[in-house]
């Protein structure tokens, strides 16, 4: 009986291919934009936790000095007392054109270094190689220009990180130019007894912070915001597939009603057909799924090497560009596209359970809908929306972010169909032609049919509109802030102090101004961040890029009376100038330190605090800093000839010069790849919405007939009809980018002003960009006349016995 | 005489018409059928199942194409005529009332009805307001099909075909989905209103008894003209 039963179950699929594989292509893009995005975000924490592991596994306390280094003497001075210290050195170089990060550690004494073994098997000889992994090898290889490249004992393991370069600590302080100096001192399990009360550490070096760190947290924290903006844009997809699903199911069930009832006639039980039923969509589940990991592979593989690209350069993240496939993700894969399935299906297996199967058969009543539950769904909307705002309005933090977002978007679905009636319905009321006139109220009478389609549509538009004003402004603005902050033609840094000086001297009469750019770092509520020292000039005080701050912000700063810091810091820790009459906020630096906040200033890319202090300042608090940085400043036009001068002038070479333009190619290049993969998703969450578009058009031509066939009927040609039927898909997905509008503009405003806060901790400054606007409706009207463009070219060659057979009397 | 052809200022006349339809046991629906109408005249189309009556009846109303023979409507010869020429006729001369009313969804009562007239750039609504109440629709004109009864909505359609005023209009079982007192109803009416406008009528019917009350009778079997009254 079972097998008979299906096979009359799937022989419904036989006779509706075209409906097969919409249902299959649905959740086949569903899948795999899903889980091209979980496997991209798997990729990256795997890689983060894998830097973590093979850079000392589980994390041990630290010391750290507030000015950044801790001087050997101090180090020394422990070891006597007893302490059991590993020492660690840490800090970038720039190789060529290449930064990497160094860490050097005593090999003898670190609790654990898997990274420190070479790929080949060779014997270990830790205090005479460097270790780094091959492709940051072949980096390195190509400078070769640069002899402290080629000097470099370099030995390949794959356990290190990529851009990283691990080793002895001898030999980090060489590369580093940081002779006796050490960033923080871990703390060993083992410990003399007695020695914490003996000899405190809080007593024998009071100036150190004790501290325990959580490098894969760091990491995970730093990059959560970008993968949640993926698992978002994940998601959207997901739902915006799982539309077709819904619409193609939901027809599918309704016009095998009567076989079903045939089925039950004929002595097969409602269970048994419920879960006949449930087994086939469970089937056609895992097949779609499966050709939606397939999809998901190639588009995680096609954007892997931007997000890693991204990762790295935006936040200094360790993330591989290649694709390792892995079980979970696979599983994962089909179990949403089960569970989507099945979710997108829950109303059409109710609705079969619950209604009497004797109802006369209802191809029509499918998606019938009054406006009783337009007016439940607008309200049910509201509700959504309402409940995202609160959730902004309570509680702090990215996840009531996107629960604001979640609310608007989908509660914004929920309403379409409801406007769009209203909207129909002023355009009748407003119209005298009958064929006008008839279009309008068919348009209506079509929109529960089309309305899981154009749902989809308007999130997906929205979101383009959200997103790619979000991007527009975050460029523009990213532009402007760059050509303030890069306000000195040319920077060059040296490979020590001794160079700095000779640099100096080289400069002197061929600039207007040497600015020194000395930094030390502090650590403000368990964050390492830099301080850093800058003389009084006008190119700061002309150019830089100040969100808030007294008149004379700048006097106070070279007077010592005053501290700015980044708009990250400012909004984490609340720290902000006093109004006028008010006290600034107190920036506690350590150590005694205690600074005003005289002003704030925008500092976009950036993930950490930044504090900026007078030169003077900052040598009085944290003793004498590397001077191995420069801005200079000089006319424009003599850039390019002093850049050549500055290469060929020194031996050994300079550790880097970079002129002004090429700092900023190189600042807007990380900006552009950082956007590229949520620009291929937002395209991909268009293309999907335009297929639900068309699929739903495709299985609606169907219930299509019986409506234009009186038309035809009382006069109208077929082409003439099909021409209506394009004007009628290209008039509703219009209204809906028209309202799509609005909804963009409020998801861009919560993207700037509550997700980046939150996530990055700056906001942004709003821009519209009417002509995006324009050009995305004409998108969208092309694609919902390419969507109807197929069932009306069906319609115009229809013999005209399709379209009697809607008059025959024994139907 | 089952049927009649070559008359003067006939308003449709079908000559030898042959009508198949594709298919693997393809046979002719309509074989070689001939029969005229003339202006006012009312026609009864009587047959079984399948006999062809309701094909002959959409190939009178330009709705299909026919294989061979010969059919003029209203002085337009409806062989090699083009679908626009074939959607002209039909939103001027013929109007069709269906078994299953086919009304537009979409449109109320009271558009429905203006909608052919208005289609036909003819509306009237002196005459439409007349039709309204004759049909006994007054108080419906608000509604939407779907609320209607099978009978009011059997009225609207008929109301909808006259108020073009057409020359001629084709009835495919107009009463068949009406229970009988419905049916009698909407047959009178739509037989009144018929005499008082001079329209031609061409009724389908499996009915003896609906087919006493028009002028001539034609019977169909197997798609030859096997009998009739004129």
């Amino acid at each position: 009986m079972i097998a008979t039963a299906l096979s009359a179950l799937m022989s419904h699929w036989r006779r509706h291919p075209l409906q097969l594989t919409t249902l299959l292509a649905g959740l086949a893009l569903a899948t795999g934009l899903w889980s091209a995005v979980q496997a991209i975000n798997a990729e990256a924490r795997a890689s983060y936790n894998e830097a973590a592991l093979q850079l000392g596994g589980v994390p041990l306390p630290e010391l750290r000095a507030a000015n950044g280094t801790i001087a050997l003497e101090t180090y020394v001075a422990l070891r006597r007392a007893g302490w059991q210290l590993s020492p660690v050195l840490e800090g970038r170089v720039q190789l060529g054109n290449t930064w990497v990060s160094v860490m050097g550690v005593d090999p003898l004494s670190h609790p654990g270094l898997p990274a420190m073994r070479p790929t080949d098997g060779a014997p270990l000889t830790t205090f005479t190689q460097m270790f780094a992994h091959r492709d940051t090898i072949a980096d390195i290889g190509t400078q070769a220009q640069d002899t402290r490249a080629q000097e470099l004992p370099l030995t390949s393991s794959t356990q290190v990180p990529l851009g990283m370069v691990l080793g002895d600590i001898a030999l980090a302080e060489r590369l580093l130019d940081q002779p006796g100096r050490i960033s923080r001192l871990l703390i060993l399990p083992q410990q003399p007894l007695g020695l914490k009360t003996r000899q405190p550490l809080s007593v024998l070096a009071p100036d150190l912070i004790r501290s325990i760190p959580d490098r894969g947290a760091d990491t995970a924290r730093l990059t959560d915001s970008f993968h949640l903006n993926l698992t978002a844009f994940g998601l959207l997809a997901f739902a915006v597939g799982l539309f077709i699903v819904h619409g193609t199911v939901g027809l599918a069930f309704e016009q095998r009603r009567p076989m079903l009832r045939t089925l039950r006639a004929l002595g097969v039980p409602l269970r048994s057909l419920s879960l006949l039923l449930l087994g086939e969509l469970i089937l056609l589940a895992i097949v779609a799924g499966g050709i939606g990991l397939i999809l998901g592979y190639l588009v995680a593989s096609a954007l892997i090497g931007d997000v890693a690209a991204t990762l790295r350069g935006l936040y200094g993240a360790p993330v591989e560009g290649s694709l390792t496939l892995r079980p979970i993700w696979f599983v994962s894969g089909l179990g949403m596209a089960v569970a989507g399935a099945l979710l997108a299906s829950a109303q059409a297996l109710w609705r079969l359970h619950s209604m009497p199967l004797l109802a006369a058969p209802g191809v029509l009543a499918w998606g019938q809908h009054s406006a009783r539950s337009d007016r439940g769904m607008a309200l049910a909307g509201l509700g959504l929306m309402g409940a995202g705002g609160l959730a902004v309005l309570i509680f702090d933090g990215l996840v009531p972010g996107f629960a604001l977002l979640g609310g608007l978007m989908l509660g914004a679905a929920l309403m379409l169909p409801g406007a769009l009636g209203l909207a129909l319905r002023f355009g009748q009321s407003r119209t005298r032609g009958p064929l006008a006139y008839w279009l309008w109220g068919d348009m209506r009478a079509g929109l529960p049919g089309l309305s899981l389609a154009l749902m989809a549509l308007l999130l997906a538009l929205a979101t383009n509109v959200g997103v790619s004003t979000m991007v527009s402004s975050f460029r523009l603005t990213f532009t402007g802030w760059l050509d303030q902050r890069l306000s000195a033609q040319i920077y060059v840094s040296t490979i020590n102090d001794a160079q700095g000086d000779e640099l100096r001297a080289f400069l002197a009469g061929r600039v207007d101004a040497i600015l020194p750019i000395r930094y030390g770092e502090v650590r403000i509520d368990g964050q390492d961040m830099r301080v850093y020292g800058i003389v009084d000039h006008a190119s700061y005080r002309d150019n830089w890029p100040l969100l808030d701050g007294a008149p004379d912000v700048w006097d106070q700063v070279a007077k010592g009376k005053g501290a700015l810091i980044n708009e990250l810091l400012a909004r984490r820790n609340d720290l902000w100038p006093g109004e006028p009459g008010e006290n600034d906020a107190q920036l506690q630096l350590g150590g005694g330190w205690v600074m005003p906040v005289v002003g704030v200033y925008s500092d976009y890319g950036n993930p950490a605090g930044q504090i900026i202090v007078s030169l003077d300042s900052l040598l009085a608090h944290a003793g004498p800093l590397p001077n191995r940085q420069f801005g200079l400043q000089l006319d424009p036009a003599d850039t390019h000839a002093l850049v050549r001068d500055l290469n060929g002038a020194f031996d050994p070479p300079l550790a880097g010069v970079l002129d002004q333009s090429s700092l900023k190619a190189h600042s807007l290049e990380i900006f552009d790849k950082t956007f590229v993969v949520t620009g291929a998703l937002n395209v991909l969450t268009l293309g999907v919405a335009g297929f639900a578009i068309l699929t739903s058009l495709l299985t609606l031509w169907s219930m299509r007939l019986p409506q234009l066939a009186p038309v035809w009927a009382l006069g109208l040609t077929r082409a003439r009809l099909a021409r209506l039927e394009v004007v009628r898909s290209v008039a509703l997905a219009g209204m809906t980018a028209l309202l799509a509008l609005p909804l963009g503009l409020v998801l861009a405003w919560v993207l700037l002003a509550v997700i980046n806060v939150e996530a990055f901790g700056w906001r942004l400054p709003m821009y519209l960009f009417p002509w995006d606007w324009l050009v995305l409706l004409g998108l969208t009207l092309v694609a919902a006349a390419a969507a109807a463009a197929l069932p009306a070219r069906r319609l115009a060659n229809a013999p005209p016995a399709e379209l009697l057979r809607v008059f025959a009397n024994e139907r | 005489m089952a049927a009649q052809y070559g008359a003067i200022n006939m308003l449709l006349e079908i000559r030898d018409v042959i009508k198949s339809f594709e298919g693997p046991h393809a046979r002719p629906v309509l074989n070689g059928v001939s029969l005229t109408l003339e202006p006012g005249q009312t026609l009864a189309l009587t047959g079984e199942s399948g006999s062809g009556k309701s094909t002959l009846l959409q190939l009178a109303g330009a709705l299909d194409d026919f294989d061979a023979g010969e059919i003029t409507l209203d002085g337009t010869p409806l062989m090699g005529l083009d679908d626009k020429g074939r959607a002209d006729l039909r939103r001027r001369v013929v109007a069709l009332v269906f078994q299953q009313f086919n009304l537009i969804p979409s449109l109320d009562v009271a558009h429905n009805l203006a909608f052919h007239a208005r289609l036909g750039g003819v509306e009237d609504r002196s005459w439409l307001a007349h039709l309204t109440e004759r049909l006994g629709l007054s108080d419906l004109v608000t509604r939407f099909p779907e609320q209607l009864s099978g009978g009011q909505q059997q009225r609207v359609a008929i109301g909808r075909a006259l108020g073009l005023r057409p020359k001629l209009l084709l009835a495919d079982e107009p009463t068949g989905n009406l229970d009988q007192i419905a049916g009698d109803a909407v047959l009178d009416l739509m037989l009144e209103l018929v005499a008082d406008t001079g329209t031609a009528l061409l009724l389908v019917t499996h009915s003896p008894r609906i087919a006493a009350r028009l002028g001539a009778r034609v019977h169909l079997r197997d798609g030859r003209i096997d009998g009739g009254e004129m």
